[in-house]
């Protein structure tokens, strides 16, 4: 009798959803049959709607069946042995999902394939090539690569990440240090979590490069602390990668060095700004600094610096792999390579979606989406996070592409995109977007700190409609003041989800004052 | 996680010393501590701020600054409830109303039997399977008004 190897989800989503009881079933199944399963926990393949999702593998690939219950799983396991699989729950051939099938997978080619913890089925799913290859390089022929592939940071402002290294390594210090923005704190995304948890390899492999690229020897994730799964994972990974002399001294026998720590966060969304990361990792309060100096020349502790979000870090093993040209070669006009979006809030098919630049806002939430999760008719998309642009239906066909939102005063920003259907009312989310400001403000400066807190007052009084001509004159002077007058982009760009809502969804701010108080 | 230790000055000073050597170990250190006690105790400060070589202000200043460090015991269970947009555009406001109302406290507070202490989330990555709300270290996802209850009735039973 042959082994069978079972696939359930280890991904904190997955969780959320069950998987660790289904997990469990399949091991009592095991036991009771007496059959010979491999249980393997795998990531997420980001098909949320799913989960749990479970796969069987046979002699003809991998097939899926979701969302399992625990009490599924007996007749799951039979329909997977059975020659025609009818199952409700079955799903076909893994990749042969539309969903998945429709993708262009480079970052996240292993994630929800490989046993995230194990180094062999890494390797053997083309991990370490990338770093095997760059050991046979100099630093300045990698950042060559890596700027060559025309990646641009994933974490919100889509810096290319080769130029920021090629500061990293023309500064010359006895120490320097590789960061790994690990923050993830914009609503609606979790790209950064599913990697973590499902291809740990992928970003150690990442960093490791960046080490050798810049000559920094060490290394710090900072992970924030509602990513409790992702952050256990890590240290795991972490682990096994420096018992295997994959990180440490003398890694891989080149006679480099690469030591990795894993740090938590402690609930501050500010902190997933680089300086101010910086300063939380050194144990301070998470203020922001003034630039310059650019972290890259003066960072952790006051050391030169690469601070990447985990996705661009995770992107360079298949660059320095395949090649500069294999990656540049998706996407459109400047935005180069693959975004790995996340399609999230009020959609009927939620989850990971990476495909090069170009792809619609349209094509993503009607397509792969299917629509809103209520079946009532979409009325906004927020994309790019807190500090991102609320879009009117009417605009669903712009692409995805930094330029293109850019145009349209929006953002890419970290890939995640927020369905609402016509039961939003965007004076609330305009509220939302300055309260949330105010919760999260680090102190520095005063039209960020208090522009905030009266930017809810004044919202307050329009929702209220107390002076509502006179309150929105207000409101968009303090819009303005934050946008000139502040030091970063929270305060900066908050104006900016609140400036597309009155542009764009007007007659919530002029509603009569009862329907809204009645709430 | 399980009911904190109560107060104790001897195990803070040795989880405090098992971080020193810690580049900017006060993160940690503080994390440990919450680990231990769920929450920061006043007490502690002046422990780190000789162990740092900082001083108290410094160290409060760090304590106050994050969202995540608490100076009040916490209830035996953490209850979080994710409020960001995701979660909004899937009913978060309603289920936060409903917790409010069932346990009968406001954010940052604890029943009055210590059982749960309720607190606001800004995004907990379960976006695609919005409101998520974690409970004692575990994502819950689709949590709808009753899935809240039945969730409460499940921690409640496991002590
Ligand atoms: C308020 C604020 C929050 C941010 N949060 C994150 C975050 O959670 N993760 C992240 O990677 N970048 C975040 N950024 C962007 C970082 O400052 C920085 O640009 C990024 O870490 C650089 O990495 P990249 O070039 O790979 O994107 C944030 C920026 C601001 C202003
Ligand atoms: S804009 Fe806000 S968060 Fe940014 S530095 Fe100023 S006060 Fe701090
Ligand atoms: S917004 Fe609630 S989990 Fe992300």
């Amino acid at each position: 009798m042959s082994v069978f190897r079972i696939f359930v989800p280890c991904d904190a989503s997955a969780l959320s959803m069950g998987a660790e009881r289904v997990a469990e079933a399949v091991a009592g199944l095991a036991k009771a049959r007496k059959a010979e399963i491999a249980l393997v926990r795998n990531g997420s393949r980001g098909l949320f709607w799913l989960e749990p999702m479970v796969e069987v593998e046979t002699p003809e690939g991998r097939i899926a069946f979701g969302p399992v219950t625990p009490q599924a799983v007996g007749e799951i396991f039979d329909a997977a042995m059975a020659p025609n699989r009818a199952h409700p729950l079955y799903l076909g051939p893994t990749e042969e999902i539309p969903y998945l099938k429709r993708q262009q997978r480079l970052t996240f080619a292993r994630c929800g394939i490989v046993d995230p913890l194990s180094l062999e089925d890494y390797r053997a799913h083309g991990g370490y090539r990338g770093l095997e290859r760059a050991l046979g390089m100099d630093g300045a022929a990698i950042v060559e690569e890596v700027t060559q592939s025309g990646l641009r940071g994933r974490g919100g402002a889509g810096f290319p990440t080769g130029i920021k290294w090629q500061t990293v390594l023309k500064t010359t210090a006895a120490q320097k240090y590789i960061v790994c923005n690990a923050d993830e704190g914009d609503s609606g995304t979790f790209a950064d979590r599913m990697l973590m948890e499902g291809d740990p390899f992928v970003l150690i492999e990442g960093m490791t490069i960046a080490g050798i690229a810049v000559g920094a020897t060490e290394g710090y994730v900072y992970i924030r602390s509602e990513y409790p799964h992702a952050y256990r994972q890590m240290q795991r990974a972490v682990g096994i990668a420096r018992e295997a002399g994959h990180l440490g001294p003398n890694l891989l026998d080149s006679g480099k060095t690469f030591e990795l720590h894993i740090r938590l966060g402690a609930g501050a969304y500010i902190c997933g700004e680089e300086t101010s990361l910086l300063e939380s990792l050194e144990g301070k309060r998470g203020m922001i600094r003034y630039k310059p100096p650019l972290p890259a020349i003066s960072g952790l502790f006051g050391k030169p610096t690469v601070i990447n979000n985990v996705v661009s870090l995770a992107s360079v093993p298949i660059i320095l792999d395949k090649g500069a040209a294999h990656y540049r070669d998706f996407g459109m006009g400047r935005s180069r390579g693959t975004l790995p979006i996340q399609l999230a809030g009020n959609v009927k098919r939620g989850g990971l979606i990476e495909t090069a630049f170009g792809l619609t806002l349209r094509q993503l939430i009607e397509d792969f989406g299917g629509g809103t999760a209520t079946g009532r008719p979409l009325r906004a998309v927020q994309v790019g996070g807190p500090l991102g642009a609320y879009f009117p239906a009417s605009l669903l066909d712009l692409p995805l592409d930094y330029e293109a939102f850019a145009a349209e005063k929006g953002m890419v920003g970290h890939g995640g995109v927020v369905v609402f259907d016509d039961t939003v009312d965007l004076a609330r989310q305009a509220r939302f977007a300055m309260e949330f400001c105010a919760i999260e403000s680090c102190g520095k400066c005063t039209p960020c700190r208090i522009g905030s807190i009266r930017g809810v007052e004044v919202i307050d009084r329009i929702i209220a409609d107390q002076e509502r001509d006179k309150n929105l004159l207000l409101l968009d002077d303090l819009c303005t003041t934050m946008l000139d007058g502040s030091l970063c982009a929270l305060g900066g760009l908050t104006p900016l989800p609140v400036q597309s809502a009155l542009k764009h969804f007007p007659q919530d701010f002029d509603r009569p004052a009862g329907r809204i108080a009645a709430e | 996680m399980s009911s904190p230790s109560p107060w104790n000055a001897e195990t803070a000073a040795v989880l405090i010393a098992e971080h020193r050597a810690l580049p900017g170990a006060l993160l940690p250190m503080l994390h440990a501590l919450q680990e231990e006690f769920g929450y920061i105790d006043q007490a502690a400060v002046p422990l780190l701020a000789d162990a740092l070589n900082l001083s108290r202000a410094e160290i409060h200043g760090v304590i106050t600054f994050y969202h995540d460090f608490r100076r009040e015991p916490r209830g035996r269970h953490v209850v979080k409830l994710c409020r960001a947009e995701s979660c909004q555009s899937m009913g978060a406001d309603r289920l936060v109303a409903h917790a409010k109302g069932r346990l009968g406290v406001d954010f940052h507070h604890t029943t009055k039997d210590g059982r749960f202490t309720l607190e606001q989330v800004f995004c907990l990555g379960n976006c695609a399977l919005s409101p998520a709300v974690m409970i004692d270290g575990e994502l819950h996802g689709r949590v709808d008004e009753a899935g809240f209850d039945r969730l409460l009735q499940e921690t409640g039973k496991s002590k």
